[in-house]
């Protein structure tokens, strides 16, 4: 147990495997196809409310195709589907009368490169705001410093808020992808190996922001990185060939997982 | 040759085969570099007549007062001028909103569809068609109908020229942007109408622009299509489209062509300023491309 | 700053109903750029469209004898395509002769000869020579190019070969004016050269460096790896620019217009006048009327037909390339 508290310093300690809150996204037998290549075989899985969930799992396993369905980004490419169920509070993501605008504005998404539009900074946060909200411009201001309050990177662009934001460091453009996500206030922010691309300072920088978020977010986190997925999440899960092998609290995941094949993958024997 | 070192057969090699190659060579590097300065002597020469002949006619005149009669002395180019401007703006205006539009349909919406394979491949044919039978064209459509030569169907004639090459540039161009930039849009729940006029676009606008410039240059100087449809006129330009327009290029087809000197001068500094002024855009447009490609 | 922004979180609550930009909007820019992407396929279907309209009735008129004809007689209405046929095919044929090598040449020296720091503003130029309007192109072939042509080229070659079996012919210039096919094929392959070296140019330089450099490892001199390795790579793909340069050539007006003697005149001679299908209707056009204009426009819908496959082979030459 002292083990895992160090592995996870997020973690509460709490003992159970019950869940610490309520879930937030039900996933029922969700099948993924690209074209005629199965992506995902039958996943099962519940993202729990305010907790950082990680996926593992070596590179093609379908880590980042879960996380897409999500907020169904993959509907941008005709000849990716997905069937079954993703229940977000409830309500099935996946049915045909969902808003895919209205459902991406509830749930964020941070991607592996940063991609900071082709506008000021400030811009760059108030983006999905002015498509939601009709704010008069003080409150926009005060939510778009909010924001970047929030992504730890009020201090570094309160001066130069009307520069581009491609001007900015990898890491900082990282947090402004971050902020602009917040600024909409979702209720789960998905993140696709937002660190893969940075250096470790700003690695480690965006790993405190997550701890920080989570007492208000819901957040699920794809990482290449077994140690990060150590360091920031409560639950794990770990796929394979697009299958899901085990789910469960993150420091049994690590400390004393149930399947073999997760054994092998966390001891690096392979991935 | 050193008989201890070489291996017998190389004296041969070296004796019957090296000559021959090394002339082959020779003969290579000197007829290209031949075609090079042939090129740039060309060029050379076309744009010294063009200042030569042209500076002569250069003067105030040329631009404060309309072309004159046959036969007599004095006057300018200024109506011409001024329909030139006016038939490209025409064309222009009404080919970015069509080009852009088609070019985003082709990068944006169509893709992999058959419709835009098809449409994508006719654009490429439209772009280097014949402008002469776009010309003809525009005189069934409009000319005829309208029972006059007129500026509309002109700056129509030069649009039509215009467009695939707005298309052409505005698909590249777009299909550069990463697409982790729409996704990232499409993911804060834009709908794709914003995330093309307010991400797509803006990341590839300087290459848009640049496109629309080239188009700009393109029909500046194209002649063909207005012989048709502005055709011509001597006298002030008059605000009525529905008539002739006076027009550089045909002025210059038609002066340069003409036995008298006066009118020769003419079409040599119309087409001195019309060069001037293409090569200049033309130049602009890469300044333009140049900071987008080295981010 | 954990204590900020949990602060901020109590006193924000997350809006419960989010009111999206309409659909309505997102649907109507949709259909406005499928609207202009369509009207680029009208565009082409309207060309089409109208000139064989237009051309109809002298197709009926003379039927097949259009294109065998040789016949252009405004008073008698006698009208037929071939001297513009033949004069079109023949200058545009001349163009290629003289460009295609030194396309092929410039584009080699650009990348394979030229010294770094010239590469640039070299390339630079000839791009530039293809911005130039074509109807500068005429001027400088009438006023510059024709008498220099005429006293140097035509008057000397025409004395030499006077009499001569086939050459006798081919090259004689019974009024040496410096105009003619021969002279427009030269102004054309001017015209076309910048346009071939610049996209052959770039064909050269997309193959892999590795192949060119593990060919002049094992000893290749340039020509060799020009001729062996270089040529075979980009041959479809230049194959396919020479082809859109064809299609200018075709298609090209003013330019010809002046150079090319506007005769319609059967002659073997490449020295001497002769018309091209473009330049006879930027003649003829406005003055035409009745049969006349209906005969302009059938020539322009065999203008379509031949540039129309010559660029669609183009196309598909330099697509396969692309797609590989």
């Amino acid at each position: 147990m002292n083990a895992a508290s160090a592995l996870t310093p997020g973690f509460t300690g709490r003992e159970a495997p019950a869940p610490a809150r309520g879930v937030r996204i039900a996933v029922k037998d969700l099948n993924f196809y690209y074209g005629s290549f199965h992506g995902l075989k039958n996943i099962n899985l519940n993202f729990y409310d305010r907790q950082v969930t990680a996926l593992i799992g070596p590179s093609g396993c379908g880590k980042s195709t879960l996380l897409r369905t999500f907020n169904r980004i993959y509907s941008l490419y005709p000849e990716q589907r997905a069937e079954g169920e993703i229940l977000l509070d409830g309500k099935n993501v996946l049915d045909s009368s969902v808003d895919l605008n209205e459902l991406r504005s509830r749930i964020g998404m941070v991607f592996q490169k940063p991609t900071p539009f082709p506008m000021s900074i400030y811009d760059n946060v108030a983006f999905g705001l002015r498509l939601y909200e009709k704010l008069p411009k003080s409150e926009l201001d005060g939510r778009v410093e909010e924001s970047l309050r929030k992504s730890a990177l009020w201090d570094e662009v309160k001066d130069k808020l009307k520069q581009p934001g491609t001007g900015l460091s990898g890491g900082q453009q990282q947090r402004l992808c971050i902020a602009r996500t917040v600024a909409q206030q979702p209720e789960v922010i998905l993140l696709d190996e937002p660190t893969s691309a940075l250096d470790p300072i700003s690695t480690g920088r965006i790993e405190e922001l997550m701890e920080q978020l989570r007492d208000e977010f819901t957040i699920v986190i794809v990482t290449h990185n077994m140690q990060q997925a150590a360091r920031i999440s409560q639950y794990t899960a770990f796929m394979y060939l697009g299958e899901l092998v085990e789910f469960a609290q993150t420091d049994k995941i690590f400390m004393n997982p149930a399947e073999r094949r997760t054994q092998d993958y966390i001891t690096g024997r392979f991935g | 040759m050193d008989a201890t070192t070489t291996p017998a057969m190389t004296p041969a090699r070296a004796g019957r085969v090296r000559p021959a190659r090394r002339i082959a060579d020779r003969i290579l590097r000197v007829s290209c570099t031949l075609a090079t300065v042939i090129g740039a002597v060309v060029l050379g020469s076309i744009l010294i007549m063009l200042i030569v002949e042209g500076i002569r006619g250069f003067s105030p005149a040329l631009f404060s007062q309309p072309t004159p009669g046959p036969g007599s002395e004095g006057g300018g180019i200024a109506n011409a001028i001024l329909g030139s401007l006016v038939l490209t703006t025409i064309g222009i205006v009404v080919a970015t909103p069509i080009g852009v539009m088609a070019g985003t349909y082709l990068a944006e919406y169509g893709r992999a569809s058959k419709l835009a394979d098809v449409i994508r491949f006719l654009n490429d044919i439209l772009l280097s068609a014949p402008s002469i039978l776009i010309g003809l064209f525009v005189y069934t459509l409009m000319v005829r109908p309208m029972g006059t030569y007129s500026g509309w169907a002109g700056g129509v004639a030069l649009a039509i020229i215009a467009i695939p090459v707005i298309v052409r540039t505005t698909e590249d161009m777009l299909r550069l942007v990463p697409g982790t930039l729409r996704e990232a849009g499409a993911a804060l729940g834009a709908p794709s109408s914003v995330v093309i006029t307010s991400v797509t676009w803006r990341a590839a606008s300087a290459g848009i622009v640049t496109g629309i410039i080239l188009a700009l240059a393109r029909i500046a100087g194209e002649t063909a299509p207005l012989l048709f449809t502005a055709l011509n006129n001597n006298s002030w330009f008059s605000a009525n489209l529905m008539g002739g327009v006076a027009n550089l290029p045909v002025m210059i087809y038609q002066f340069a062509l003409s036995p008298y000197p006066n009118w020769q001068g003419l079409a040599w500094a119309g087409a001195l300023l019309i060069t001037g002024t293409i090569l200049a855009l033309s130049i602009i447009a890469r300044l333009v491309i140049k900071p987008q490609r080295s981010r | 700053m954990p204590a900020l922004s949990q602060s901020i979180a109590v006193a924000r609550t997350r809006p419960s109903v989010r009111k999206g930009p309409s659909r309505g909007l997102d649907a109507v820019f949709r259909t406005c750029s499928y609207g202009a992407a369509l009207i680029v396929l009208l565009l082409l279907g309207g060309i089409l469209g109208s000139i064989v309209y237009g051309g109809w009735p002298a197709f009926r008129e003379f039927g097949f004898g259009f294109l065998t004809s040789s016949a252009w007689n405004i008073g008698t209405e006698q009208y037929g395509a071939l001297v513009a046929v033949l004069g079109t095919v023949a200058s545009a044929f001349l163009a290629l002769l003289i460009g295609v090598p030194v396309s092929l040449g410039i584009a080699i020296f650009l990348t394979q000869l030229c010294p770094g720091w010239a590469r640039k503003p070299v390339a630079m130029t000839i791009e530039l020579l293809a911005a130039v309007p074509s109807i500068i192109y005429g001027m400088w072939g009438l006023f510059v190019f024709a008498p220099l042509f005429a006293r140097f080229v035509q008057i000397p070659v025409s004395n030499v070969v006077e009499g001569l079996p086939i050459v006798g012919t081919l090259l004689y210039a019974r009024v040496p004016s410096g105009v003619g096919v021969l002279t427009a094929g030269v102004i054309l392959a001017i015209m076309i050269v910048p346009f071939i070296a610049s996209i052959a140019r770039d064909m050269l330089d997309q193959i892999p460096t590795v192949l060119r450099e593990s060919a002049y490892g094992i000893g290749c001199t340039t020509w060799e790896v020009v001729r062996h390795v270089l040529v075979p790579q980009a041959a479809v793909s230049i194959i396919g620019a020479i082809m859109l340069g064809l299609g200018r050539a075709l298609g090209e007006t003013m330019a010809v217009t002046f150079v090319v003697g506007n005769a319609n005149r059967l002659s073997a001679s490449i020295f001497d006048p002769s018309s091209t299908i473009a330049s006879r209707i930027a003649n003829e056009f406005n003055e035409a009327d009745g049969l006349q204009l209906n005969a302009l426009m059938a020539l322009g819908c065999l203008l379509f037909i031949i540039t129309f496959i010559v660029l669609i082979v183009a196309r598909l030459l330099t697509r396969r390339v692309q797609a590989a």
